[in-house]
């Protein structure tokens, strides 16, 4: 199952909290530039699994393999491995003592010891590219959920990552705003981002996936292309779910 | 009743060298304090027992005896155990700086406790080791919302420094003292030294109240 060319390799995943077992042998490859979309209904351990694979949540058992390095080993820079996953929050987790640019250049200057002008002018790339260019002097209190998250993206984006993790990216959004925050994730994954999305958001799964996967009780269900997943879901669970999602 | 304002004013220039010593004591030990409190503080809240335990014993045996109590030990008994001899002013920055690390240290608790987890996560998904997280994302977040609780203990231990005439400070209450001592009057040392000590706190306060509207805004 392991792929040798697979960016992301996990088996045999599992993860208790004493006695609840959230996480049940998950095993899953990501391969390069490929976008994974993570569904399931609420406490089915999506949110967990995204969490595992940077440690957020330290895993009970399996092995997790990023860019071909061990993270749960002996020795294994765990910090280092932070840096290359960027993440993206549900509550977006911008830091409100720090105006909008400051958000984006604190993980360029103060760990990748860029200079200041340099991380400056990469900030304003990114915050053009989330077409906020304009927000760049402002606190995090003054803007929309919306352009929060899309300046939450720009910040995990400034570090050069090379895979995205989204928890929820659009679930605490007004609805009028879910879409220009997947506008911006449908970028990302047109130029080729390595992204593993955990979402409620089936029409994204279905236009952006190429993969969807459906996780119940701490399993993986059933996982496929979006079009068969949705069209012609094997599993009586998984038709069960999208009859009530979609 | 007479009031002697002559003494008052023969005591001027002690009474103020007094005040000196008061300020510069109290601004040596809550520094000195904030920074052994952050330790203590971070320590009660860590995942090894080894330093959770003996840094909770710390702040219960400091908040659990009285000041004055602390003071007497550490003049009579620590400071000669180190140095031979003592010092009382050393004595008494280093008294009052322990007791104010036990109380700094609940108050950056309660301050770091109440910056959301979230905070901490988005941190350390960029990148940040634990300590960086603490040090550029929770700490200046936490420290805003500190503010009140420590000028509080600020004032509280400016007060409080006034114990330190008992082993011979020469600070604001030792001056009154010899003050009453020489005349054999009662009010006028003392009801001037009240009023020093309310003229220092209420400009601390006033000045603690214009910080906390300049870190808000």
């Amino acid at each position: 199952m392991m792929a040798a060319n697979a960016i992301i390799q996990v088996a045999n995943l599992s993860k208790a909290f004493g006695e609840n077992e959230v996480l049940r042998d998950i095993t899953v490859d990501v391969a390069p530039r490929e976008v994974l979309v993570v569904i399931g209904p609420s406490g089915s351990g999506k949110s967990t699994f995204l969490r595992c694979l940077n440690l957020l949540e330290q895993p009970s058992g399996g092995e997790i393999v990023i860019d071909g390095k061990p993270l749960l080993a002996k020795g294994t820079d765990i910090v280092a491995m932070r840096a290359e996953l960027g993440m993206v929050f549900q509550q977006f987790n911008l830091f409100p003592h720090l105006k909008v640019l400051d958000n984006i250049t604190l993980g360029p200057v103060r760990i990748r010891k860029w200079p200041v002008a340099k991380a400056r002018e990469k900030a304003m790339e990114l915050l053009r590219k989330v077409g906020l260019e304009d927000k760049a002097e402002v606190y995090p209190a003054s803007l929309s959920g919306g352009q929060a998250q899309r300046v939450a993206i720009a910040r995990a984006l400034a570090m050069e990552p090379k895979i995205m993790l989204f928890d929820e990216p659009t679930s605490a959004l007004d609805p009028e705003m879910v879409g220009e925050v997947l506008a911006v994730m449908k970028q990302l994954a047109k130029e080729g981002m390595t992204m593993v999305v955990v979402t409620h958001e089936m029409g994204f799964a279905r236009e952006v996936g190429d993969r969807v996967l459906f996780m119940e009780q701490g399993r993986i269900v059933e996982q496929g292309p979006p079009e068969a997943l949705f069209e012609r879901p094997q599993q009586e669970r998984t038709k069960a779910f999208l009859s009530k999602v979609l | 009743m007479d009031f002697r304002f002559d003494i008052i004013e023969d005591y001027f220039p002690l009474l103020m060298r007094g005040t000196l010593y008061t300020i510069c004591i109290s601004l040596a030990s809550i520094v000195i304090g904030s920074i052994l409190g952050l330790g203590v503080g971070l320590g009660k809240m860590s995942r090894f027992w080894f330093l959770r335990w003996p840094m909770q014993s710390y702040i219960n045996f400091f908040r659990g005896t009285p000041l004055l109590v602390q003071i007497f030990i550490v003049h009579f008994a620590l400071v000669p155990l180190f140095y031979g001899k003592t010092n009382a002013i050393a004595a008494g920055v280093i008294a009052l700086s322990l007791n104010a690390a036990a109380y700094t240290a609940e108050i950056y608790r309660a301050g770091i406790q109440s910056i959301d987890k979230g905070q901490t996560e988005a941190a350390l998904s960029i990148g940040m080791t634990p300590w960086q997280a603490m040090r550029f994302v929770v700490l200046p977040q936490a420290i805003k919302r500190m503010i009140p609780a420590f000028g509080n203990e600020f004032i509280v231990l400016l007060k409080d420094s006034s114990l330190l005439t008992f082993i011979t400070v020469p600070e604001i209450m030792y001056w009154s003292n010899a003050m009453k001592n020489q005349y054999i009057r009662v009010w006028e040392p003392f009801l001037t030294a009240a009023l020093i000590y309310f003229i220092l706190t209420y400009t601390l306060n006033k000045l603690l109240v214009w910080l906390e509207r300049k870190v808000q805004a």
